[in-house]
């Protein structure tokens, strides 16, 4: 009874509304693709076929999205409890590199090394959202800022644990050793081999329903959820009611860290393998933002919202082969936020002018 | 004291005619009309969400009617905008003041219609035309002050002036006795006099009955969006009035049966503490509150009121003095130690500090619970036990609508999530009560609930400190009433031998100072 009230609740609102957005997007997008002189038609035909035509293209869309649950479900965590975390990028970072430096350097049998790149991964991302926690309740100091800076020192620090001897590839790329096979977390060969999947798929889809089943309970379910809610939506209402704000706000941001941060390793004990100098930011964080918008920060929606992009993502990739370029896939997924954005302004304008 | 009467009825300035305003499916003006005479104080009164705000917008040009008609003047018009009802001579002084902070008196008036030569401003004209209207309708003002240092009284008298500035002959003020005191509205009915006996039309929005019955000529009642009656205010009693309003009889009088009181439960010795500025504001107060009493705080906003309730609360740090509960001082503790320790409140900001607006009722209901045993379990919210719990408090505290557990408190009237507030903080039955302002903005019939609860815990034992800028509501309802002013309790005198005017001077720092 109550189940079926909220998702009525969430088909009512935040579903059609990201539809429509979805949907303006893709016309916005085959705009563009008719003035370069692309039949829009034959583009997202192309689109739809190299995603959904074979298991094997159907996996690797599953591949590209996992990591992004992670990022998604990170940055929507922190939006249902007040924080903006931004910061996502820079905790996926140092959380694929914390997992990629035991991968490399610790001699263990699987059952003991991948847990152990995962809880450095998610300590790597959760110290780097804390940090930027202390800076804040401490010292005032504007998270946002912090936490794009923090990206950057994510950035050039993986740069720089790259070129350490002992980590660095003994070949000539410009990247890591492979982590050893025991850290991998790649489906049974038979498996990928037997139903023709994607090279790469991995458990990490499994992990990432995991964990928005557990980031859903937590939310909705549990004092912890109530008090971090309670300070996202009022911190004042929060602290008259006697919840230490402060503490609350540090929670937060070490989940959402953690969360990022375990998107890294799903990302380099999956497909990655090995991390490569970063020319520039990958956008894994950023990405989530995304993921988060059109999952409307709810949990369940995240994961599915992750599976999208990634889609597009992997799909998008194949366009240059019918000459359309592939960006066309950042203007679509751009003008979604855009319209979600504008969907909350005209939510507040209907408030405002329902009110009195 | 026999009214002045201006109002000359052979002359209607305003005629709104069957004006009907819907939003959505709920009709907040179902076909009410409206006549205002040349010289007229109209008064209109309602409940919360009766429609009179919604009406006196329609008028302002802020909301469009979908039917009905307007004539001012006797002529029909299509009022817009405010642009369009200031053209017109309509002014209105709303409720919340919208002056600019650090500008002076004159620039405030004058914005937007400054005098010019040339290309460069004529402050000298501005101020010389300022200084003008305020002598001819008795607006006292210092017309060189900046906004940001002068009292509400004068914000208010500049309000007034700013819309006489633009013309207008037709004033609506909303509500604009909610924070003067008791000379202040009387300076304030003595203005409106002046402006009526010069031809002006004034339609006053309140629910206060008093102010009603002192100054209003006729008085329109809305009741649930529909027009209840015009009367003519000196043939009716306020009792009369309130009964049209809420639809049913209202009893002011608070029953308390006098009882001795118990041990001391607040002791506040030698506060002091800062304001938001880093600016001393408490500066040595002390008092106390013992069991079974009501002790109420009279003063004016801005003396130290707020920050007294959030030190005592927790929710700012004292820089001196003590705090002490049952004997144990509790100076700067955190909020949950002191709620622990039997202090539960209902704040001044419902909004703000009461409620979380995007939670549910039933939510809101455990603010400071939830972690007791019967709420959660394991870090586990007992969802059901909670609906049940908030089910139980809506139905015995009457919040409106029934099967508003699961909806936002945001969502709402504001007597209601005033209500949801005062079923949390009484059903916390703590030893001290905290009630600041905790009727303000609500009407007669939820007044009446409110004032109830607060007595029964005094009844129950309890120790209640009440703060509020409504003199009325200290005094009906005080066991004792403490006077503050600049930082201190310049005064003490049992809630029985009251007297406002005396309260009044006391609160104006004209009392007398005790050592």
């Amino acid at each position: 009874m109550k189940r079926k009230f909220s998702l009525q609740k969430l088909l009512q609102s935040n579903f059609t509304l990201t539809f429509i957005a979805i949907l303006f997007a893709f016309l916005v997008g085959g705009i563009f693709l008719q003035c370069i002189g692309i039949n829009p038609f034959t583009a997202y035909g192309k689109l739809l076929q190299s995603a959904f035509s074979t298991a094997k293209s159907m996996s690797y869309c599953v591949v590209y999205g996992t990591p992004l649950i992670f990022t998604g479900l990170s940055v929507a965590f922190s939006f249902r409890t007040g924080v903006f975390n931004i910061g996502a990028e820079g905790q996926f970072v140092v959380g694929s590199m914390a997992a990629c430096v035991v991968g490399i350097l610790v001699p263990a049998p699987s059952v003991i090394l991948i847990p152990l790149c995962f809880l450095a991964a998610a300590a790597a991302g959760a110290l780097w959202g804390v940090v930027v926690g202390v800076l804040k309740t401490k010292w005032g100091i504007n998270e946002v800022l912090s936490m794009i800076m923090f990206n950057w020192i994510a950035f050039y620090l993986s740069n720089y644990i790259v070129s350490i001897p002992a980590i660095h590839s003994e070949g000539t790329a410009e990247a890591t050793k492979n982590v050893s096979d025991a850290a991998r977390i790649l489906l049974p060969q038979s498996l990928r081999e037997g139903l023709n999947l994607a090279s790469t798929s991995n458990w990490g889809i499994l992990l990432a329903g995991i964990f928005a089943i557990l980031i859903y309970m937590i939310i909705e379910k549990t004092t912890l959820g109530y008090e971090l809610k309670a300070v996202g939506f009022n911190r004042h209402a929060a602290e008259y009611g006697g919840i230490n704000t402060s503490r609350a706000m540090l929670t937060a941001l070490c989940i959402s860290g953690a969360l990022a941060g375990i998107g890294g390793a799903v990302q380099v004990l999956g497909m990655g393998q090995r991390i490569s100098v970063f020319a520039g930011q990958e956008g894994y964080g950023f990405d989530g933002i995304v993921v988060a918008l059109i999952g409307g920060s709810n949990p369940i929606g995240v994961f599915v919202a992750g599976i999208f992009y990634g889609a597009l993502k992997y799909a998008g990739s194949k366009l240059n082969l019918i000459g359309a370029p592939s960006e066309v896939i950042k203007i679509i997924t751009g003008t979604v936020v855009f319209f979600i954005a504008i969907s909350h302004v005209f939510k507040i304008v209907k408030k405002r002018k329902a009110g009195k | 004291m026999a009214k002045q009467r201006n109002v000359d009825l052979s002359t209607p300035v305003i005629e709104m005619r069957n004006i009907v305003k819907k939003f959505g499916d709920f009709t907040a003006n179902d076909g009410i009309d409206l006549t205002v005479h040349k010289g007229e104080i109209h008064a209109i009164l309602g409940e919360n969400g009766a429609g009179k705000s919604t009406l006196m917008n329609i008028l302002y040009g802020l909301y469009r009617p979908n039917s009905g008609e307007i004539r001012v003047n006797g002529k029909p018009v299509d009022i817009d905008s405010p642009k369009k009802a200031i053209e017109v001579g309509i002014g209105m002084v709303h409720q919340h003041f919208m002056l600019v902070q650090p500008f002076t008196i004159t620039e405030n008036i004058v914005l937007g219609m400054e005098p010019v030569k040339g290309v460069k401003l004529d402050m000298a004209t501005a101020r010389k035309n300022v200084v003008e209207i305020s002598e001819k309708y008795g607006l006292a003002i210092d017309p060189d002050a900046k906004v940001e240092d002068i009292s509400v009284g004068m914000q208010q008298r500049v309000e007034i002036l700013k819309a006489l500035y633009r013309g207008a002959d037709i004033l609506i003020l909303d509500e604009p006795t909610a924070s003067l005191t008791p000379q202040e509205i009387q300076a304030l009915i003595e203005i409106m006099r002046k402006l009526t006996a010069d031809g002006k039309s004034i339609i006053l929005i309140t629910h206060k009955l008093k102010e009603i019955k002192a100054s209003a000529d006729y008085c329109t009642i809305i009741r649930l969006g529909k027009l209840i009656d015009v009367v003519n205010v000196d043939e009716v009693t306020e009792n009369e009035l309130a009964a049209k309003m809420v639809g049913r009889n209202v009893t002011f009088k608070v029953e308390k049966e006098e009882h001795p009181f118990g041990d001391v439960v607040l002791q506040i010795e030698d506060l002091h503490g800062m304001d938001y500025r880093k600016v001393e504001i408490l500066k040595g107060l002390s008092l106390q509150v013992r069991e079974g009493e009501i002790l109420g705080i009279a003063g004016i906003d801005g003396n130290g009121q707020t920050e007294l309730v959030e030190i005592i609360t927790g929710l700012r740090k004292a820089t001196g003095g003590k705090v002490s509960v049952r004997g144990e001082n509790l100076i700067n503790a955190t909020p949950r130690k002191l709620f622990n320790k039997g202090v539960s409140s209902i704040p001044a900001d419902r909004q703000k500090h009461g409620l979380v607006l995007d939670f549910t009722v039933a939510e809101n209901m455990i603010l400071q619970n939830y972690r007791e045993p019967q709420f959660s379990k394991n870090g586990f919210l007992k969802k059901d036990a909670i609906r049940a719990f908030a089910g139980e408090c809506a139905e015995k505290y009457d919040v409106r609508p029934r099967n508003s557990v699961d909806k936002p408190a945001g969502t709402l009237s504001g007597g209601n999530q005033q209500k949801v507030i005062i079923a949390r903080e009484v059903e916390n039955n703590k030893d001290l009560l905290i009630a600041v302002n905790p009727t303000r903005g609500l009407d007669v019939g939820a007044i009446e609930y409110v004032h109830k609860y607060i007595v029964d815990q005094r009844n129950k034992g309890k120790a209640v400190l009440l703060v509020s800028f409504e003199l009325d509501e200290v005094m009906s309802l005080s066991d004792r009433i403490d006077v503050i002013y600049d930082g201190r309790i310049v005064g003490s005198v049992p809630g029985a031998e009251a007297d406002e005017k005396e309260l009044g001077l006391m609160m104006a720092g004209g009392g007398r100072h005790e050592a």
